[in-house]
């Protein structure tokens, strides 16, 4: 029992800290860059990217252990999977408009900008590679969304402070963003000793 | 012939040559238009796997721009997208059981960034743009240009962050210890202490933000002359990152802020006129 609740939080601070979806393996680079402009729209996005990321994970992960590996054909697992994320997240808007008509509102508006997300069908290939059961795959996509959020409200906080400053012209706009992220990624190298 | 055929170059629009250049350096997916920004900063470690990386994309961008220009008549425009996404996801699959197959050291270095293929900006908005909209042969050179203009920028971009980050080029050690340049020259390379940061993660991110910076600088330089850089810039998923100046920010922000409090005033002093009217008009009742 000890055991799996350690191994669960070593997935969890594995794949929120240490393999930091943004900084260490380049996924969701376009919200990360795209929606970091203000600290709530940065906070929404992250949310939304928990909820759907969370949930694909589970899903892909159980279509791949029910249905494509016992029929063998673990090949189609790329064509299958994008097809199953882009209908989730159709289905959740749809779901959330009808249901949960406070949580649309706020969400909402960044639901469809997921399905371009490709930390989503990064997090569910991953999880297949390495094998992780149900329960490990959904932890390990909730805890990547969570790293998500953290460096995408961190990156909004530095942009707002950073939006007065006098910048050289040709380093104005994205450059400054990149550098910004640049210090980031150092200072999360520093969470490898977690490990 | 008219102006309006010309495309780029001066070469007729949309012939097959015309599509090529225009893919390689007019509207080169990741200098100019910028966008499939994950895969140029994931993968460009080295130089070899910016290359793989980059004919991967090529091939799969010119067969489904081939297909989805074959099938463009057939797919219904409601239901293009995910018609799309499935052509593409094929020839991605097709992809990754080659080099799963034949280059099975490419394939570990690569791992998860091959299937990410399929959310490459690049792919969907060429087929999105281009080839849902012209015919066979255009659309395939277009997907070849295209493909090889992220190649060629992929390819540098990891050229130069292995040389400095590693000393090395294509494997081959040229600067820092054991460096195979002979003579003096060799002694002098051999010096050269190699910046690890920049085959890490931050590295990536630092190398583009210079790369950026340099475009934008060729693009002031060309507004200057007066030509037409609407093409240039920040496009595709990053779209709201244009450039502004701070005091112009500050500007606006100290202008809103005045206006705000303008308005709060005026509904205070609309608020004062009312409580007034109404103590004036319940006077005159007591009256």
């Amino acid at each position: 029992m000890t055991d799996t609740i350690v191994g669960l939080l070593s997935i969890m601070i594995t794949a929120s800290l240490v393999n930091n979806v943004v900084l260490s393996q380049f996924l969701g680079l376009c919200p990360f860059l795209g929606v970091s402009r203000k600290t709530e729209t940065a906070f929404g996005m992250g949310m939304a990217c928990v909820f759907v990321i969370s949930l694909a994970s589970l899903v892909t992960n159980a279509i791949y252990k029910f249905i494509l590996h016992p029929l063998d054909l673990s090949f189609l697992q790329t064509i299958v999977f994008i097809m199953v994320i882009a209908m989730l997240v159709q289905f959740v808007e749809m779901f959330l408009k009808k249901f949960v008509v406070s949580l649309y509102q706020s969400l909402g508006v960044y639901l469809p900008l997921i399905t371009t997300n490709c930390a989503v069908l990064g997090v569910a290939l991953n999880n297949v590679t390495n094998g992780y059961s149900l329960l490990e795959s959904t932890i390990c996509g909730f805890a990547t969304a969570v790293g998500f959020t953290i460096a995408i409200v961190i990156l909004a906080g530095i942009r707002e402070k950073i939006e007065f400053n006098d910048i050289p012209k040709p380093f104005r706009g994205m450059p400054t963003v990149l550098l910004a992220s640049a210090l980031m990624a150092i200072a999360f190298t520093g969470f490898s000793a977690l490990r | 012939m008219s102006n309006e055929n010309k495309g780029a170059l001066g070469f007729t629009k949309d012939t097959p040559m015309e599509r090529f250049l225009n893919g390689l350096i007019i509207e080169n997916p990741t200098l100019v238009l910028m966008i499939g920004m994950c895969p140029t900063l994931a993968v460009t470690t080295s130089a070899i796997n910016g290359l793989t990386m980059g004919l991967a994309t090529t091939f799969v961008l010119a067969l489904s721009n081939a297909v989805i220009s074959l099938l463009r008549k057939v797919i219904p425009d409601t239901v293009r997208i995910p018609a799309f996404i499935v052509v593409i996801a094929s020839f991605v699959t097709l992809v990754q059981l080659v080099m799963q197959a034949y280059v099975p050291t490419m394939y570990e270095a690569l791992g998860v960034y091959i299937p990410l293929i399929v959310v490459n900006c690049i792919i969907f908005g060429r087929a999105e743009a281009y080839a849902s909209k012209h015919d066979v042969l255009p659309s395939f050179f277009d997907g070849i240009g295209m493909g090889l203009g992220f190649t060629c920028a992929i390819t540098v971009i990891g050229l130069f962050r292995e040389l400095i980050g590693g000393g090395t080029m294509f494997n081959v050690q040229i600067l820092g210890e054991g460096s195979v340049v002979p003579g003096p020259a060799g002694y002098f390379f051999s010096l050269y202490q190699p910046v690890r940061i920049f085959i890490q993660q931050a590295g990536a991110f630092i190398v583009l933000a210079v790369l950026i910076a340099i475009m934008n600088q060729v693009k002031f330089n060309l507004e200057k002359k007066g030509k037409d850089t609407s093409k240039f810039g920040v496009g595709g998923c990053c779209s709201d990152l244009e450039i502004k100046d701070p005091h112009k920010v500050k500007e606006e922000l100290l202008k809103k802020e005045a206006e705000e409090k303008a308005k709060a005033e005026e509904v205070k002093e609309e608020a004062k006129e009312t409580v007034a009217a109404a103590a004036g008009s319940g006077e005159e009742e007591n009256k």
